[in-house]
């Protein structure tokens, strides 16, 4: 009993030596410190506040899912096809890497517009944060890329006209739109070589910068500190030792009540995974099930679901230059966000009513859209979307008057939280 | 040697090797964007091609692959260039004037010969492949409509002349590829070389 309760402290101590030697050549107990057991975070964070952690997650399943399947993927227009039923049927459980890897992709987006709308809600992007909203909204923009560049992979039909359409929208360019669609395909129409550029860029490029940018985003949260859905500041009172009063620890406490999020997510992850990874078409469409054949476009194109809010747009234009025009403003107008609101008051707790209906609106147009992106193109679905297009646009061009006019309450001090009992 | 710094020179040199630096830097960037654009290869693949058209019937279309644009040649008949000539609708651009086809394809039939329509088949809107539809009348398409090609992605019409019906999203007409007739049966796509108006 005392032997081992001796040995015990023999390999403590050992351990600790080990850290010591390591901290005086790396910033390791340091960097715990500040980022994990010494962040302190409000202590009034409810559900809204686990889609970071979350999307973290869905990085890492992609990352991991991703790199097995280069190891039986082939980038060519005369492979591709058969590579990916190649890892569906023959390539040992290649079925479940791939469909972890689609239903990532729809998982990355649900998580990251649930994690924008947290942000909505609570003013997450106003002064000190608006880098930390930039960098995001960077992250948001790499990570639209990344899925546009994957899609086209498989090399089906939808792949194939889907690519077509994206790309042509650089034609749309003023003056050197052809040449930069030529350059951006590399050959006169998608082809081969788009195929293994494009591959390139989604395996080493785009991920690598997103790993980057994700880096910067943590950093840049930990340097300004999470808000909280009461939208107060809790640096503002501290203990005698600089903590803040309102503050606990991101580790234990955050990461044990993270853990639960991360274990309801991989139960819903998976249930996708295993009962309904086409999810009905939504997630992987059925026209992709048929090789690309540049001759024949498919009766019905439409994006994955995460893009068709910017498709209704696009196509809600009957002008191909201000169709593409809007559909890049509807997302550069989301980078001004910090400089549209000009309400002090961060949470929608304490904001006036006037927010909460256009929030409420938007969020109704955004919805909208994303269904008519996914429906034929009829003429009463153009006259919607123009509709919820024009609502899209007023939550942004009108924010900075219908934010001035809005009626607060008043914020308390400090956060409010009743401890369960 | 003074112990202040010269801080003048500091900033000359400062600037100096940036500019220097930042020149280098752009000249590098050259080989890596430049290498985006089409190779030899695919520059060589998308050289012209040869179309026999001698078996082609009246009211016909073949569909053949220049440059990975689906063209059509079509053999208009009479009828079908009456129907052109009387149709009612509303053309965006009736005169080729904002369109793409060369010089000699800038006329009412947008063709060297009038019945013989070269015609890339993709759509100027976003790049969909149009459907032929030469049915006359028909009810998804409405009672004046007599022929002519449909894009099943946003709706885009086009006559029998591949221009495009005003109020739709395409913007321009569909592109007429640079051809000449080699003798009376063959089309040579892609090369125009003494081909003239």
């Amino acid at each position: 009993m005392s032997a081992a309760r001796s040995g015990t402290a023999v390999a403590n101590g050992r351990f600790a030596r080990l850290i010591d030697w390591v901290d005086e050549r790396f910033p390791l107990t340091s960097m715990l410190k500040e980022h994990a057991t010494e962040y302190y975070a409000a202590r009034n964070f409810n559900a809204w506040y686990v889609f970071g952690v979350l999307a973290m997650v869905v990085l890492v399943i992609q990352l991991v899912t991703g790199i097995f399947l280069t190891m039986s993927y082939k980038p060519s227009a005369e492979h591709a096809f058969a590579s990916v039923e190649y890892i569906m049927r023959d390539v040992e459980w290649g079925w479940l890497i791939r469909y972890m890897h689609s239903t990532g992709a729809s998982a990355f987006f649900v998580v990251v517009y649930l994690h924008m709308f947290r942000a909505l809600l609570y003013g997450s992007y106003k002064a000190p944060r608006e880098l930390l909203w930039l960098i995001g909204m960077v992250i948001y923009m790499a990570l639209m890329a990344e899925a546009f560049l994957g899609y086209l992979l498989p090399w089906g039909q939808m792949s194939y006209w889907g690519a077509q359409v994206i790309v042509s929208l650089f034609g749309a360019v003023p003056g050197i739109g052809e040449g930069l669609v030529e350059w951006i395909r590399g050959d006169y129409f998608i082809s081969d070589i788009t195929l293994n550029r494009f591959f390139a860029l989604h395996v080493a490029a785009v991920p690598l910068v997103l790993i980057m940018l994700v880096v910067m985003h943590i950093l840049a949260l930990h340097e300004t500190g999470s808000l909280n859905p009461d939208g107060i500041e809790i640096k503002q009172y501290k203990d005698s030792r600089g903590i803040p009063l309102d503050g606990i620890a991101f580790h234990p406490y955050y990461t044990a009540k993270d853990l639960v999020a991360i274990v309801i997510f991989l139960a819903l992850f998976s249930a996708v995974v295993f009962f309904a990874p086409e999810m009905g078409g939504y997630f992987l469409e059925h026209a992709n099930f048929e090789p690309a054949n540049m001759l024949k476009t498919p009766e019905h194109i439409a994006p994955v679901w995460y893009f068709t809010p910017f498709y209704a747009i696009l196509r809600a234009v009957p002008s191909k230059g201000w169709g593409a025009f809007l559909m890049v403003a509807a997302i550069a107008l989301l980078f001004f966000l910090p400089w549209l609101d000009r309400c002090r008051v961060k949470s929608i707790r304490y904001r006036g009513m006037t927010y909460k209906v256009a929030l409420g609106a938007f969020v109704v147009s955004f919805l909208a859209l994303g269904y008519l992106g996914l429906q034929p193109a009829t003429p009463t679905a153009v006259v919607a979307a123009r509709f919820f297009t024009a609502i899209y646009f007023a939550f942004f061009l009108l924010m900075p008057f219908y934010t001035l006019a809005e009626r607060t309450k008043p914020v308390p001090e400090r956060v409010v939280y009743h401890a369960h009992k | 040697m003074s112990e202040e710094a010269d801080l003048s020179r500091r900033h000359f040199l400062t600037v100096a090797t940036s500019v220097a630096g930042g020149v280098g830097v752009v000249l590098a960037a050259v080989p890596f964007v430049a290498s985006f654009k089409p190779s030899a290869r695919a520059q060589a693949m998308g050289g012209p091609v040869q179309v026999d058209i001698r078996k082609l019937e009246d009211g016909a279309m073949i569909r053949v692959v220049w440059r990975g644009r689906p063209v059509w040649i079509l053999r208009r008949t009479e009828d079908m260039l009456q129907r052109l000539a009387s149709q009612t609708v509303e053309l965006r651009d009736a005169d080729s004037n904002e369109s793409e086809q060369p010089e000699y394809a800038k006329n009412a039939l947008r063709s060297i010969k009038p019945d013989i329509l070269v015609v890339v088949g993709t759509c100027t809107h976003l790049g969909c492949a149009p459907i032929e539809r030469f049915d006359v009348g028909p009810a998804d398409l409405g009672a004046d409509w007599v022929g002519g090609f449909f894009c099943p992605c946003h709706g885009s019409k086009f006559d029998l002349a591949g221009r495009v019906f005003a109020g739709v999203p395409a913007p321009t007409n569909l592109a007429i590829p640079p051809y000449r007739f080699v003798g009376d049966s063959l089309v040579l796509i892609g090369d125009d070389t003494g081909a003239s108006a």
